[in-house]
């Protein structure tokens, strides 16, 4: 029998604060992160996402600093968060049985672009030294490892949309394999500049809600026309049970169960039956043990897209008939966190079995019925729950589902 | 611009790059060992300089130690021009 994962500590960076609390008081509160952006011009067809605010790493000298890409810092600073609740002093650990996947899904793109522009109007003697060390994927997890020394095995999985959920999965692994103690997983992304919008727009994903940006993401409501762009990080402070009661920690939650598929059918779209979707949640019970009907929550990937919301419905009433938990989408408020999302919902589902609290799908206002599901709409909902799901699919046809479970 | 603004801007870009104020930038200061710069810190700092001055730092500049070794090897670079 593999030994339990549990979760001790977590932090986040979002648009709608930059602790765990501000994030989950403006869920509950049904707050919208999404705003127009200053810079984006008529040429943009979006022109709205949602953006993170004062975000500074505590104890990053400004040095440092310069040498950290936007998702760089959000990372280490929703890793600092976590691993300070969790209590974890690495002067008491084998730092070498501590690790961290932290993955985002695109890196330091701002770096990419800024460099690709001195390149070509400057020189190639202009292209900084940084643009590597700021730019790959895995430097999130590097700089993390480095401030807190970290010294087990990291790395950053890159699976797109759900980058976070799979360096969940991947961290559980290590330490279900017995190659750590201690892993910090998650994800971050910092995408809204230019070339983000205008990728993103010209895939014809995002919503262009321009004059109601508040209103623009409304997963599984029948008005949707797209999702809306959110940077953040959301990290988890994974430990196997016994090394966490070794040092009484505060257990937040189980990680009970996991599951992945692939599609395997298109770049972008996901198969329409939902399929893929239902076998990752379907594969997440299994691995727990847990029948479908003991789950009270789904935090839907919910993107406000047409394609993925129709198709996530259909998986979760194939996997739960009749019984359909509650679903809410965190998307709702803070928009698409891209390679973080799975962090952060990860942190709200996790609220949620703790508070016995759910917060709303913000903006379902029009059912639709293409969208067939229990939505948690008006506010939030108070249910106690034993087990909550959290889906997240990646562009790509890369399906995570994430099975947390109440502990206590 | 004088010798007195070239050198205070040499290190207002130094202090800059490197996250330190301008006091801390003497011209003894080591960029190593006083500044805390690493490789990757001092190419930035030569191409701050390059791009001010409009001048090219040649890549054998070992001979860049201190702060104030980069005010005179700026300095002979303008003059020479």
């Amino acid at each position: 029998m593999r030994e339990p994962v549990v979760v001790t500590g977590m932090g986040v960076v979002t648009p709608l604060g930059n602790t765990v609390e501000t994030f989950w008081e403006g869920l509950l509160a049904g707050r919208s992160g999404v705003r127009q952006v200053p810079w984006a011009d008529e040429r943009f067809t979006t022109r709205i996402a949602a953006l993170c605010e004062d975000v500074t790493p505590e104890g990053v000298d400004p040095r440092e600093l310069r040498r950290q890409s936007r998702c760089i810092q959000f990372a280490l600073e929703a890793a600092n968060q976590g691993w300070k609740q969790a209590g974890l002093d690495i002067s008491r650990e084998n730092p070498t049985r501590c690790g961290v996947y932290i993955g985002s899904g695109i890196g330091g793109i701002e770096e990419i672009c800024d460099n690709t522009l001195k390149l070509h109007e400057q020189g190639p003697r202009r292209v900084s030294p940084f643009l590597f060390p700021k730019g790959l994927s895995n430097m999130p997890s590097a700089v993390v490892a480095i401030h807190l020394g970290l010294r087990g095995p990291s790395r950053s999985v890159v699976t797109a949309c759900s980058t976070g959920a799979q360096s969940i999965v991947s961290a559980a692994e290590a330490l279900w394999l017995g190659r750590a103690d201690v892993m910090l997983a998650g994800g971050t992304e910092a995408a809204v500049i230019d070339l983000g919008l205008a990728g993103f727009g010209a895939i014809r994903a995002l919503s262009t809600r321009n004059d109601e940006p508040e209103r623009a993401s409304r997963p599984f409501d029948a008005d949707r026309d797209g999702f809306v762009l959110g940077e953040g990080a959301g990290v988890l402070v994974l430990e196997t049970l016994s090394h966490a009661r070794a040092r009484n920690a505060e257990i937040l939650a189980v990680l009970a169960g996991v599951g992945e598929t692939t599609d395997a059918y298109h770049v972008v779209a996901p198969r329409p039956d939902g399929s893929g979707c239902a076998e990752a949640m379907r594969l997440a019970l299994e691995d727990a043990g847990v029948a479908p009907d003991a789950v009270g929550y789904v935090n839907a990937h919910g993107t406000s897209t047409k394609l993925n919301d129709a198709a996530e419905c259909l998986a979760m009433r194939s996997v739960f008939g009749h019984h359909e938990p509650w679903v809410s989408s965190t998307k709702s408020m803070i928009g698409h966190l891209m390679g973080a999302a799975g962090g952060v919902e990860s942190v709200a589902c996790v609220r949620s079995l703790r508070t016995g609290v759910l917060h709303e799908n913000k903006n379902y206002e029009k059912p639709d019925p293409e969208c067939p599901a229990r939505i948690v709409a008006g506010g939030p909902k108070e249910v106690k729950i034993d087990f909550a799901l959290s889906n997240s699919l990646g562009f790509g046809g890369h399906n995570v589902s994430l099975l947390f479970a109440r502990h206590g | 611009m004088t010798n007195d603004d070239i050198a205070l801007r040499i290190r207002e870009i130094i202090a800059d790059r490197l996250g330190r104020s301008i006091e801390e930038v003497v011209e003894t200061a080591r960029f190593v060992d006083d500044l805390g710069a690493d490789s990757l810190d001092q190419t930035e700092v030569v191409m701050a300089l390059e791009e001010e001055f409009n001048v090219q730092v040649d890549d054998d500049a070992t001979s860049i130690v201190t702060v104030g070794d980069a005010i005179e090897y700026i300095k002979k670079k303008l003059n020479a021009g």
